[in-house]
């Protein structure tokens, strides 16, 4: 069962390394935004199987504290990108 | 907000609040127990209305017909991922985007919230604005058929409608009551 | 218990599989509103399957700690809730910054 974890870490690893390329190369900031909060939902599923992995059960609160400061800051950049100031 | 709604609301807010310590904690002595309640009754009289705010009838009937409606939404999100692998991975990528607006008969906070977050989970649309005057949407479709489905079956709105019991009727009467 | 090990790989396969499609689509589509249909709708399923893989497994080799797939199921919940809505807040800025959306037969952008 461990190497199963094993082999999923390094798959979740290359889609990371994936949307990586159109954080850098996305033509605008909207794409950019966006591959940032896609990579911030995989490291939350990442967290979690490497909580499994080594055996530690503080990687789910971090991966739970995680999911909701990916959402706020991408809702705090959509909203600045929208009106230009933050109030 | 009377008394009565306020009792509800404090009491909801406080429930919440203490299922979510014990979750979180998993430590079941004493102290720790009194102390969490004693901070969830703190937090819960200073701002309940954040949490449960306005007025409205049938609570209850409404809650057990949003828990029937998750099951259906379920099998829609599964339908709606297969849809988009097939359409990402096929060698000619058959996609074809459009711009499509329709009215809805609803009107209060929730229940359009529900209805675009269905809208973005199922197959092939995604919400863009959402007006809440007259219950307008706009929506960017993938492909026709995505688009058909919302705007000639309008399966899902029904559906909403008839959860948080806003249909066409309804909301007549209630906007000539006002 | 050989059950639970064949449930557990097809859950996280499944998972796998789906979050792969959306990295491949944020790649291959043409435009920005295309590329959130298909990491707004696969990365909440791929994620979500996996969390689910690792929550089953929880509940029958650790027996003993009941609470932490309570906390794994509020994790899910939480992902279907915020993943689709962080994606209408970024394509409502985009819509009413201007951005055009692409049509059938125009080029890359």
């Amino acid at each position: 069962m461990i190497t199963i974890f094993w082999v999923t870490l390094l798959l979740i690893a290359v889609t990371i390394g994936l949307s990586l390329y159109r954080a850098v190369a996305g033509p605008g900031v909207f794409n950019r935004m966006a591959a940032v909060n896609i990579i911030g939902t995989k490291t939350i599923a990442f967290l979690v199987v490497m909580g499994y992995y080594f055996e530690r059960p503080y990687f789910f609160d971090i991966a739970l504290l995680y999911a909701m400061v990916n959402f706020i800051g991408t809702l705090i950049f959509a909203k600045y990108l929208e009106r230009g100031e933050l109030c | 907000m009377k008394l009565k709604e306020k009792r509800f609301g404090i009491l909801l807010t406080f429930c919440i609040m203490a299922v979510f310590w014990i979750l979180l904690s998993g430590i079941f002595h004493a102290f720790c127990l009194i102390s969490g309640l004693i901070c969830c009754a703190i937090v819960s009289l200073i701002s309940h209305d954040l949490l449960v705010k306005g007025e409205s009838e049938k609570k209850l009937l409404k809650s057990l017909r949003l828990l029937l409606y998750i099951p259906w939404e379920l099998w829609q999100i599964v339908l709606a991922n297969i849809d988009v692998a097939y359409r990402v991975l096929h060698p000619r990528m058959p996609i074809d985007p459009l711009i499509i607006e329709f009215e809805t008969t609803l009107r209060k906070d929730f229940s359009l919230a529900t209805l675009a977050n269905s809208i973005t989970l199922t197959p092939g649309t995604i919400t863009i604005l959402v007006e809440p005057e007259r219950g307008k949407f706009w929506v960017h479709a993938i492909a026709k058929e995505s688009a058909d489905a919302l705007l000639v079956d309008q399966t899902m709105q029904r559906k909403v409608a008839h959860v948080f019991m806003e249909t066409q009727e309804e909301t007549e009467t209630q906007e000539a009551f006002e | 218990m050989l059950i639970v090990h064949i449930a557990v790989t097809m859950l996280l396969g499944a998972g796998i599989f789906f979050t792969l499609v959306g990295s491949i689509g944020l790649l291959r589509f043409p435009d920005f509103y295309t590329r959130l249909h298909a990491t707004g709708k696969c990365d909440t399923l791929g994620g979500g399957l996996i969390i689910l893989g690792a929550l089953i497994y929880h509940f029958f080799a650790y027996p003993e700690t009941p609470l932490v797939p309570a906390k794994l199921a509020f994790l899910i919940f939480f992902i279907f809730i915020a993943n689709p809505t962080a994606t209408h807040a970024l394509m409502k800025a985009a819509f009413k910054t201007g951005l055009k959306p692409w049509r059938l037969g125009e080029e890359r952008r």
